[in-house]
C-alpha cells in the first residue's frame, strides 16, 4: 500500500514541511507501510469499549492562586531567533 | 581501587565519610570521559561547572554540614531534560543553540541532592528511536562492542553508565526508551509508572508516555536514583500525589507469583535471548516464586497502538517548532515559510515521518479509523495488564526481541525497525512500571535484558525481585 501524493501532500501541509520529489514518493512508501501494519488493529473488537486518552484517574488538579515571580523576559528571549529586546520579531503577518 | 568502577551507593558513602573527595571522584570521571570519548555518548560535557559543584559538596562534607542523597556524586543527563544555563539539544539540529532559562524538576532534585551533573547524553533525536542513529549529532556506541548500538533513545545514558562515565544516568522511556538501551548495553534501566516522576522540563515527545527515569550499574544504585527524583510536583499536573521510600524494599521472591505471558514466548525471536529469560524465569522458581501461564490477548496489537498513539501526539507536541521563540530559523520573507522552512531544514528524516504519521492518523477522515481505535484499544490493553497483575505479582518477559545490532544496519522499511520495541511498547500505554536488568549474554558476549513488569506504584517489589536476580546470577 502507498499513500498517493496528493495525500502525502496534504498531510505535509498540515505538518508544514516541505518535501522534494523524491522525498515524497520515499514518504508514500514509508507511510504505506506503516499505515498497512496498523490495520492490524482491525482485529481487534472494541465496540463497546471507551477510548483511553491518558490512563491517570485525575480530572480537575487544582492549586491555590498564589502569584510567583514570572521569567524575566530577557531570559526568555534570549534563546529567540530574532527579538528586539522586548518581543519576538517575525515577518509581517498582516497587510 | 579503580574510582570510576565503584557502583553509586559505594561511591556515595566513601565520599560522606571523607574516604574519597568529590572533587577527586568527579576528576577519574572525566579521565574516564576523555578515554572513551569515541563512544559519543555525550553532546555536552559540563566539567567546570561540575568540579565547582564537587569542591562545594567537599567544603560542606569538610565544615560537617548537611548533605544530600547524591552528594558529590557524578550523574550524566539525556539531552532532553532542561537544564538552566547547559544547552539542552534533543539530539536536534533545531535545538543546537538552546539554552533553557530553567531546570526541569528531576534537575533541580538531583541538585538539591547534591549530585554532580557532568554531561548530557546523546539520544535519538526528540527520543524517537530504538538505535541512536538518528542523532543529529552522529550516532552513539555501545561500550560493550563499539561496533554496535547501544539502542535507543536513551543510548547515551546507557552506554555512558555501561562505560563508567558516571555512578548513573537518567533517560526517557516512551515506548521502551530506557529498558531497551539498558538491555542492549547491559545496565539497569526503569521505566517508573506513569507519574511516579515529574515531567516539568522534559522536552515532551508523546504525553500520555513520556516519563523519566534512571539508568545504573545495579539494582540499589537505580532505586537510590530514583529516590531522588520522584515524586509530586506543583509544575506537573500529571504528577502523582505519591511519595515512598524507593530504596526501602526487600530483596526475593519467595511465594510471590510471576506471570508469563504466552503472547511473548509465541512469538519468534532471537532463540539465545529466549532462552536466557526462560532460565532466568527458572531461576526464580528455585527463588521460591511460583510461576504462573498468563495471558494478554491484546499484545500483538500493542505496537500499531503505541505507534498511532506516539506519532499523534508527537506530531502535535512538535508543532511548537516553529522557528519564533527558540531554536534556529530558516531565512525567509514569509512567515508561514519561516514554519515550513525552519521545519524542513532542521527536523531529521525520523522525527518528519513521525509529524507526517501522527498528522494523518489524526486528520479529518482517519481519525475513527486510527487514533480513535487506537485509543479504545488501549483501554482493552490496559484492562488486561490490571486483570494479569491481579492473578499475579510480576509478569516477566524479555526487554527486546534481539540483543545489539551493528550500527549502520538499513532499515529502508522503517516498520521493521518498529518492531525493536515490541515487548516494552505495551507497558507505557498500560502506565505499569517495568524495569530491564542483564540476565545473561548471547554467543559474541552481548548483554541480554530481562524485563519485569510490575504494579503501579510497585517500584519497591520491582527493585526486590530484581535484586533476586542480581544476586542469584553472581
Amino acid at each position: 500500500m502507498k499513500i498517493d501524493r496528493k495525500e502525502v501532500l496534504h498531510i505535509a501541509e498540515l505538518s508544514r514541511l516541505t518535501f522534494t520529489e523524491e522525498e515524497l514518493d520515499a514518504m508514500g512508501e514509508q507511510m504505506g507501510s506503516v499505515l498497512e501494519k496498523f490495520r492490524r488493529l482491525d482485529e481487534v473488537d472494541v465496540s463497546d469499549v471507551p477510548p483511553t486518552a491518558h490512563i491517570l484517574p485525575f480530572v480537575n488538579v487544582l492549586r491555590e492562586d498564589k502569584a510567583a515571580e514570572p521569567m524575566p523576559r530577557e531570559e526568555l528571549l534570549k534563546n529567540a531567533p530574532e527579538s528586539d529586546g522586548s518581543a519576538y520579531i517575525v515577518p509581517k503577518v498582516l497587510e | 581501587m579503580d574510582i570510576v568502577k565503584l557502583s553509586l551507593t559505594d561511591v556515595r558513602d566513601k565520599i560522606a565519610a571523607k574516604k574519597l573527595s568529590s572533587v577527586e571522584v568527579t576528576k577519574a570521571i572525566f579521565d574516564r570521559i576523555k578515554e572513551t570519548a569515541d563512544l559519543n555518548t555525550l553532546i555536552t560535557v559540563t566539567e567546570q561547572s561540575a568540579l565547582e559543584k564537587a569542591a562545594e559538596v567537599d567544603g560542606k562534607i569538610a565544615r560537617g554540614e548537611k548533605i544530600g542523597a547524591l552528594a558529590g556524586v557524578p550523574i550524566i543527563v539525556k539531552d532532553n531534560i532542561s537544564t538552566s544555563g547547559i544547552r539542552t539539544t534533543c539530539a536536534s539540529r533545531f535545538l543546537s543553540n538552546y539554552v533553557p532559562p530553567f531546570d526541569a524538576t528531576v534537575i533541580k532534585k538531583l541538585k538539591a541532592a547534591d549530585a554532580v551533573i557532568v554531561g548530557k547524553a546523546n539520544m535519538d533525536e526528540f527520543a524517537m528511536g530504538s538505535s541512536n542513529e538518528n542523532s543529529a549529532f552522529g550516532p552513539v556506541r555501545n561500550a560493550v562492542d563499539p561496533t554496535r548500538v547501544p539502542g535507543g533513545s536513551s543510548g547515551g545514558s546507557a552506554s555512558s553508565v555501561a562505560a563508567f562515565q558516571a555512578f548513573g544516568a537518567l533517560g526517557s522511556d516512551t515506548g521502551g526508551s530506557i529498558r531497551q538501551p539498558a538491555s542492549f548495553c547491559g545496565v539497569v534501566g526503569l521505566k517508573p509508572t506513569y507519574s511516579a516522576v515529574s515531567r516539568f522540563g522534559l522536552v515532551a515527545f508523546a504525553s500520555s508516555l513520556d516519563q523519566i527515569g534512571p539508568i545504573t550499574r545495579c539494582v540499589r544504585d537505580n532505586a537510590e536514583l530514583l529516590n531522588v527524583i520522584a515524586g509530586h510536583d506543583e509544575m506537573d499536573s500529571t504528577s502523582a500525589f505519591v511519595k515512598e521510600d524507593y530504596t526501602d524494599y526487600k530483596t526475593g521472591v519467595k511465594g510471590k507469583t510471576i506471570g508469563i505471558a504466552k503472547e511473548f514466548f509465541d512469538r519468534e525471536f532471537s532463540a539465545e535471548v529466549k532462552n536466557a529469560v526462560l532460565a532466568a524465569a527458572k531461576l526464580y522458581e528455585k527463588a521460591g516464586a511460583v510461576l504462573k501461564e498468563i495471558s494478554i490477548s491484546s499484545f500483538d496489537a500493542a505496537l500499531a497502538t503505541y505507534y498511532i498513539i506516539a506519532c499523534a501526539e508527537a506530531s502535535s507536541n512538535l508543532a511548537r517548532f516553529d522557528g519564533v521563540k527558540y531554536g534556529l530559523r530558516a531565512d525567509a520573507d514569509d512567515y508561514i515559510d519561516i514554519y515550513y522552512k525552519s521545519r524542513t531544514a532542521y527536523f531529521g528524516a525520523e522525527v518528519k515521518r513521525r509529524i507526517m504519521i501522527g498528522n494523518y492518523v489524526l486528520s479529518s477522515g482517519y481519525y475513527d479509523a486510527y487514533y480513535l481505535k487506537a485509543s479504545k484499544v488501549r483501554t482493552k490493553i490496559k484492562a488486561e495488564f490490571d486483570a494479569a497483575l491481579k492473578e499475579c505479582d510480576f509478569i516477566l518477559g524479555p526487554t527486546s526481541p534481539t540483543t545489539a545490532f551493528k550500527l549502520g544496519g538499513d532499515f529502508t522499511d522503517p516498520s521493521e525497525a518498529y518492531t525493536a520495541d515490541i515487548f516494552t511498547v505495551p507497558v507505557n500505554i498500560a502506565g505499569n512500571p517495568a524495569i530491564s536488568i542483564p540476565c545473561g549474554a548471547d554467543k559474541s558476549g552481548l548483554p541480554i535484558g530481562l524485563q519485569l513488569i510490575g504494579r503501579s506504584f510497585g517500584e519497591r517489589e520491582l527493585f526486590g525481585a530484581a535484586e533476586t536476580l542480581e544476586k542469584e546470577l553472581g
